[in-house]
């Protein structure tokens, strides 16, 4: 493989945007656009949100001292879950070898960067003190769970970005020399200065690559899988203090990060015109993990249901009958699992359309999924009688999200697609990858 | 989480530590190498007992021993009225803003009563022994005091994250969201008198804190002298205490045998809430 060859694809994916125009105007471009459109949209609705957030503090959210976390720490666990989810399957490829996944292994973990700023963006907004966050890596109290998860993003978000660089050094030097304009100019300075395209200094960067991506594996696993034990603990909340439920919380990790890189893939770096085959694999690695995680899930509900214990079912009665039973019954088992699963399961399986819906859907339902995580959990009464011992809007187990609320939340949303989009723009397209597989050492 | 067992499994180390030694003395092992031998085999057998004994000994330096003070409550429900005069008399002494309560008074019916009285029940801070709500601070702005046993909370620490108010299984804790009583909010000569909390005398200002804190019942911790005692013929007493009509809220020193609470628990049949969860509470009810 020269030189050459390999520089091309860098500056051929920047100029392939305009080629792509015409060569393929119909649904990929639509797409993009209605992706572009929605994340400005978001982004400046948000706007409104973090303007209310900042001057208003938490007066104008809805949750109180009973249902103390809200929309903001949901949003926060699903983000974080699609960064763990796309970081593993990145891991498909850097750690062990998958050639099939090789087109997507940088969009994966550059979709695991995005998605952990928006997650880590949100929980800032829910802190009550957002100017004393940093209070966490100064005075840690590792008998806490959340402070383990803090330690562990931020090596995670360390070793993302490290492995982000080494992955797009090369491709990035040689876009720099031949870009032109303001793109060569952010090439330049995004790889301080490193000049070497050698196959040599690749090889290097392969290396590297591949041993920040182990590492990776068991932060990710720790961090997510600490996510889950941070609510598993809590044994106040019976619906959240069971075993199952860090492997829960991976579980839905995978299912639903596969399940947006899916979507990713059939959108993003030329979308289905190249990545039919990927997005049909993907397909089948996400109702896998779908079918795994409903397995889970089930023998959860089995087990607490047939045991009856009162404060454990009073949970999941309220997810099945409470006042947003629709959440569950309609948005997070109907769109999220039954619909999706029957695209991946009929011959809809073979056309990466319905694959690539599948995936979205599968990603949205696991909205539903984190919401009847949190909220359920939190919605009953700790003492018998205490929401009647006083009248105001904060003792209640009563919530829906605030008009605040939502809107930072969106904001957050459209932040992300926008700086997805962006970053997507400057990813070099990997139109004839280096074969990360070959040059990878033997070992 | 190890908290939660933490009492259960201290006892049963204790008996093993008492079953184990004994026959050691009795065979009268000569030397001090088969003594540790055994001691260590007895360690490796009885597995998690070292963790035990280390955890009950720092338990020791920490509360045990050295803590001066048990503070706690005795409340006896069947002299409760229901009048919530300690829920104002909190409200009073703390000035706590709308949505933050430190006591609340519940109410339940009891089945098959022939006079229809209620169970009133007044629900302070419990200030457990093994609090569930301090474990899960990642800053460690909540705390037990080693001194009293008293859970504080930082409010120049606690980021707002209200990891605590999950972990509470009593509701004992709340968020203060910033809101205000007209008083306060329209700035009358009120709002200028400031919490006398943790002695701290803060004044009531936006996104200050405690705004954006979780807060909870202090014992009135700030009613104390410089050697932590309080005194109830000075009016240096819990406020919830202080004001009960009925005389239901009783305080004192768990570690002082002659205190009300101490003869209380000992001549009566008392409950604690929630037991199973290890939380060990120390304020105890009469039903």
């Amino acid at each position: 493989m020269s030189i050459n060859a390999n520089v091309n694809p860098g500056a051929g994916g920047i100029s392939g945007q305009a080629t792509n125009k015409s060569g393929f105007p119909g649904k990929a471009m639509s797409l993009k656009n209605a992706f572009w459109l929605l994340g400005a949209l978001f982004f400046l609705v948000g706007l409104a949100g973090w303007a209310d957030r900042l001057t208003n503090g938490h007066r104008d959210a809805n949750y109180g001292s009973i249902v103390t976390w809200g929309l903001w720490v949901a949003a926060y666990i699903y983000f974080i879950g699609l960064s763990a989810g796309s970081f593993l399957i990145s891991s498909l490829v850097y750690v062990f070898n998958v050639k099939r996944f090789e087109r997507i292994g940088r969009l994966a973990v550059f979709t695991a960067i995005v998605t952990l700023l928006m997650a880590l963006l949100a929980i800032w907004a829910d802190l009550g003190h957002m100017e004393r966050a940093w209070h966490v890596l100064v005075f840690p109290n590792f008998e806490s769970p959340m402070a383990w998860m803090i330690w562990l993003y931020s090596t995670y978000f360390l070793l993302l970005v490290a492995e982000m660089w080494f992955l797009l050094r090369r491709d990035m030097v040689a876009a720099g020399a031949q870009a032109g304009g303001w793109k060569s100019k952010v090439y330049r300075g995004l790889t301080f200065g490193s000049k070497n395209v050698s196959e040599a200094s690749t090889t290097r960067d392969r290396k590297i690559v591949r041993v920040l991506a182990t590492i990776g594996v068991p932060v990710a696993i720790m961090f997510h899988g600490g996510v889950g034990t941070l609510f598993g603990v809590v044994a106040a909340r019976p619906l959240w203090n069971t075993g199952l439920f860090p492997i829960l919380f991976l579980l839905s990790a995978l299912a639903s990060g596969g399940a947006l890189l899916t979507m990713i893939t059939a959108i993003f770096q030329d979308g289905l015109n190249r990545n039919r085959d990927i997005v049909i694999t993907l397909g089948k690695v996400i109702l896998g993990l779908l079918l795994l995680d409903v397995l889970f899930q089930i023998s959860e509900y089995l087990v607490a249901f047939r045991s009856g214990i009162p404060g454990h079912i009073e949970g999941l009665k309220l997810i099945m009958g409470g006042t947003y039973w629709w959440v569950f019954w309609i948005w997070q088992l109907g769109l999220g699992t039954l619909i999706p699963l029957l695209l991946l399961v009929l011959p809809t399986r073979k056309d990466a359309r319905w694959v690539s819906l599948a995936g979205l859907l599968i990603a949205l339902g696991f909205i539903g999924v984190r919401l009847n995580i949190v909220i359920p959990g939190l919605a009953e009464e700790e003492i018998n009688g205490i929401t009647q011992a006083i009248s105001t809007p904060r003792m209640t187990t009563q919530y829906f999200p605030s008009p605040t609320e939502w809107l930072l939340t969106l904001g957050i949303v459209g932040l992300g697609l926008l700086l997805f989009g962006l970053g997507e723009m400057l990813l070099p397209r990997e139109k004839d990858p280096v074969r990360f597989t070959e040059l990878a050492p033997e070992e | 989480m190890s908290n939660s067992s933490d009492e259960t499994s201290t006892q049963t180390g204790d008996t093993a530590v008492t079953t184990e030694a004994k026959p050691l003395s009795r065979r009268t092992m000569a030397g001090y190498l088969t003594k540790i031998g055994a001691g260590a085999l007895a360690a490796v057998m009885s597995g998690g007992m070292v963790v035990t004994m280390v955890r009950e000994a720092s338990a020791q330096t920490d509360g045990g021993t050295t803590q001066k003070y048990r503070y706690g409550m005795v409340i006896d429900t069947r002299r409760c009225v229901g009048c919530k005069a300690c829920v104002v008399a909190c409200k009073a002494e703390n000035k706590t803003p709308p949505g933050v309560n430190y006591n609340l008074v519940v109410e339940q019916a009891i089945p098959n009563r022939l006079d229809d009285k209620p169970l009133f029940m007044t629900k302070p801070c419990f200030h457990c022994d093994n609090p569930p709500c301090v474990g899960v601070c990642p800053v460690g702005a909540t705390f037990k005091r080693s001194q009293d046993g008293i859970v504080v909370v930082d409010y120049e620490r606690c980021i707002g994250c209200r990891y605590c108010i999950t972990a509470c299984p009593y509701g004992a804790r709340s968020f203060d969201f910033g809101e205000n009583y007209p008083a306060v909010a329209e700035k009358t000569a009120y709002s200028a008198v400031p919490s006398p909390e943790y002695g701290q005398f803060r004044q009531r200002e936006e996104e200050k804190s405690p705004v954006g804190n979780v807060r909870k019942c202090t014992f009135c911790v700030h009613l104390q002298d410089k050697d932590g005692k309080y005194d109830k013929a000075a009016g240096r007493w819990p406020a919830c205490a202080k004001t009960c009509t009925g005389h239901a809220i009783h305080f004192g020193d768990f570690n002082d045998p002659e205190s009300e609470v101490s003869q209380l628990l000992r001549e009566n049949q008392a409950i604690r809430l929630k037991e199973e969860l290890g939380t060990a509470p120390n304020v105890y009810y009469l039903i």
